[in-house]
């Protein structure tokens, strides 16, 4: 972290030399960190639908920004996984999609338990599919997930014959519910969506299997040099990425208690564009879910300002667009600055 | 390049003898045409609006003694299973198709082709571009839907309306028609001072809530939405519930599951698009073409009803009974 703010810019001092080299270090070393390019740009972009919206900076929109992001920030968690093997999953919303109608059309029988777990396998049991076409199959991830977003999609609607299910148990939308104070929501979707962050976090920066995952990113063939059995930790890696796509989907039900085969067609591509922003490489081995954390709220925060400034929707799709080049930009900026 | 042409030439080729053959066949029975085979060529089936339109069609052809082949497009826009399907028909020697188009465009040249052997298509659902590539279509009128609504909330609301329009990409035809139509039905231009904002959604309840849920914050005196079809209004009305609002919701499309919101009064009114009409009227059509060799013209409305439980005076509607028995779909 950056110390002691009386060290700050008056550089001129030659008696401080060594302390303000240490600032100076410091402030870079906070630069080159990737999460600082998207804290930074949400600060700006929130910043400035705060000067030109009178109804953006309220704690009830801020609450209703992180509802928002629920959905999309958990596809984007077991997005992240995928895309720090080098991989990339077009499919995690369609998969998620699939668990809500699965989910919907059994409780509507009256069996929630069972609903709920056989959502849960359907999740698991698509994901590990991508797993096993991409490891075993040698399968580009980019088509094997292509294909697989054709044939859920395609499968949810004839499951369902393109029918939805409204949702009526407690327990299915519990996400949706929540302590609230005045105009703050805590739902215990966000709440989940937090913990998840912060597992997973853990996960990745203080396991062997953490310290895999990146290794395997960063270059298969070293990894597989160092003992790591790099088809196993590809495969669990998407299969995990399953259990969160199932999780986003009891989000999902709980945000929106219908279970719509015709759901959540932009969430594919919004959660690739979450972890992109948020700073992971989609080569692999680089980034980390505190970036796709900040990464979904600039995907939200932009839809939610520009939607409250009267902004047409086809130019929110281009600033979204301008932004992933941006955001790509700067931190190749300064990942190569680093380098050199 | 040359596989295609080479199966043009064969299909040509194809096309030639199996017209002969049909001729010689057909003349001892020219007397009568019954029995004579139609095709139907759909959109992707997993929509229960292309279903039903399907059905329809093949059932009034069945109605009418004549045998059918069918096609669908696999996903949306798929033009080039239907190019396929068609180029079939043509081979099968069929006196008539009924065509839902998933492009304007791309099916334009096939259905030159096949109207060049003879063959009366009747496009449904929607038009090609231009209309008169194919000689008749029998097709919602989604701009007087649009206009049925706008002029139903506009009387509905009363004094001091502020408007929210939630759209679909608007470069869609049937899209731009009923956002035109709300617009003139409320006497409403793109920049009038009633409209509070608008947001693109999918066309689905999701992206509906989540428009509806910005659109509210910013602008809390919204009063009164156009929604481009009924689960983008159980979103959006979803959002303004949770929101505590009193929102006066319209939308088009007809389905069962939007006539409920109706009657449950998440939606005030919406309008009932017909594709059982839209079936029979284009096989009724071709028929008449054979039969009498009187062609049918023109873009032709297959029907748009108003349904709601609170009608104001001066606008014909439906009641939502009436609705739950002429619904399509789920």
């Amino acid at each position: 972290m950056i110390s002691s703010p009386k060290s700050g810019p008056d550089l001129s001092g030659g008696g401080d030399a060594p302390r303000a080299e240490s600032w100076r270090q410091a402030v870079t070393n906070a630069v080159a960190q990737p999460v600082t390019g998207p804290l930074l740009a949400l600060v700006v972009i929130m910043a400035v639908f705060s000067l030109t919206t009178t109804t953006f900076l309220n704690v009830g929109n801020l609450s209703l920004i992180f509802q928002q992001s629920v959905v999309i920030g958990t596809l984007a968690l077991g997005q992240t996984l995928v895309i720090l093997v080098a991989g990339i999953d077009l499919a995690c919303a369609a998969i998620m999609v699939l668990a809500t109608v699965v989910i919907g059309s059994v409780a509507m029988q009256g069996n929630v338990a069972l609903a709920f777990g056989l959502g849960a396998l359907a999740c698991l049991a698509v994901a590990a599919l991508n797993g096993i076409a991409v490891t075993r199959f040698r399968l580009p991830p980019f088509i094997a997930t292509l294909g697989m977003l054709t044939i859920v999609t395609a499968g949810a609607r004839l499951y369902t014959n393109s029918r939805s299910y409204p949702i009526s148990s407690d327990w299915l939308m519990l996400m949706g519910s929540g302590p609230s104070y005045g105009l703050i929501t805590f739902s215990y979707g966000s709440m989940l969506w937090i913990a998840l962050t912060l597992a997973l976090s853990y996960a990745l920066t203080q396991t062997a299997w953490g310290t895999h995952v990146y290794a395997v990113g960063n270059s298969p063939g070293a990894a597989r040099l160092n003992g790591i059995y790099v088809n196993r930790v590809i495969f669990s890696v998407y299969t995990l990425a399953g259990l969160f796509y199932f999780l986003a989907a009891w989000q999902a039900l709980g945000r929106t208690p219908i279970a719509d085969p015709s759901g959540y067609q932009a969430a594919n591509l919004d959660s690739i564009t979450a972890v992109v922003i948020g700073g992971s490489s989609l080569f692999g081995g680089r980034g980390g879910v505190a970036g796709t954390f900040i990464g979904t709220l600039i995907v939200t925060v932009l839809k939610n300002g520009l939607t409250q400034a009267g902004i047409d929707s086809l130019y929110q799709q281009i600033g979204t667009g301008i932004l992933v080049i941006l955001a790509v930009g700067w931190d190749q900026y300064f990942r190569s600055g680093r380098q050199s | 390049m040359t596989a295609i042409e080479r199966k043009f030439r064969n299909t040509g080729k194809l096309l030639s003898t199996s017209l002969l053959a049909a001729g010689m066949l057909a003349m001892p029975q020219a007397a009568f045409a019954d029995g004579y085979k139609i095709g139907v060529v759909e959109q992707q089936l997993a929509n229960p609006f292309f279903g039903k339109l399907q059905a329809a069609a093949v059932q009034r052809a069945k109605e009418l003694g004549l045998s059918t082949m069918t096609a669908e497009s696999t996903v949306a826009g798929d033009a080039a299973s239907q190019v396929n399907g068609i180029e079939n028909m043509i081979n099968q020697g069929v006196k008539g198709i009924v065509l839902d188009p998933g492009s304007a465009s791309a099916l334009v040249p096939i259905v030159k082709k096949a109207r060049a052997a003879g063959i009366i298509v009747v496009t449904t659902n929607t038009s090609l571009e231009p209309p008169t590539a194919a000689d008749a279509s029998y097709e919602t009128d989604n701009f007087a839907a649009g206009v049925l609504i706008g002029q139903w909330a506009k009387a509905k609301i009363g004094a001091n309306p502020r408007v929210t329009l939630i759209d679909y990409d608007l470069s869609d035809k049937t899209s731009k028609a009923r956002h035109d139509g709300f617009l003139k039905g409320f006497g409403l231009s793109e920049t009038s001072k009633e409209i509070a904002g608008t947001a693109l959604t999918q066309a689905n309840v999701d992206g509906g809530q989540q428009a509806m849920e910005n659109l509210i914050a910013a602008h809390p005196d919204i009063n009164v939405a156009y929604t481009i079809n009924e689960p983008a209004a159980q979103g959006a009305a979803l959002a303004t519930k949770r929101a505590g609002k009193k929102v006066v919701f319209t939308s088009i499309d007809g389905s069962c599951s939007g006539v409920r919101s109706v009657v449950d009064g998440t939606i005030g009114a919406t309008v009932m698009q017909f594709p059982s009409n839209m079936g029979r009227l284009a096989v009724d059509a071709i028929d008449k073409a054979v039969k009498t060799g009187e062609k049918p013209t023109g873009v032709n409305n297959s029907g748009t009803v108003l349904i709601t439980d609170q009608p104001v005076a001066g606008i014909e509607s439906k009641d939502s009974k009436w609705g739950l028995a002429n619904c399509w779909g789920e």
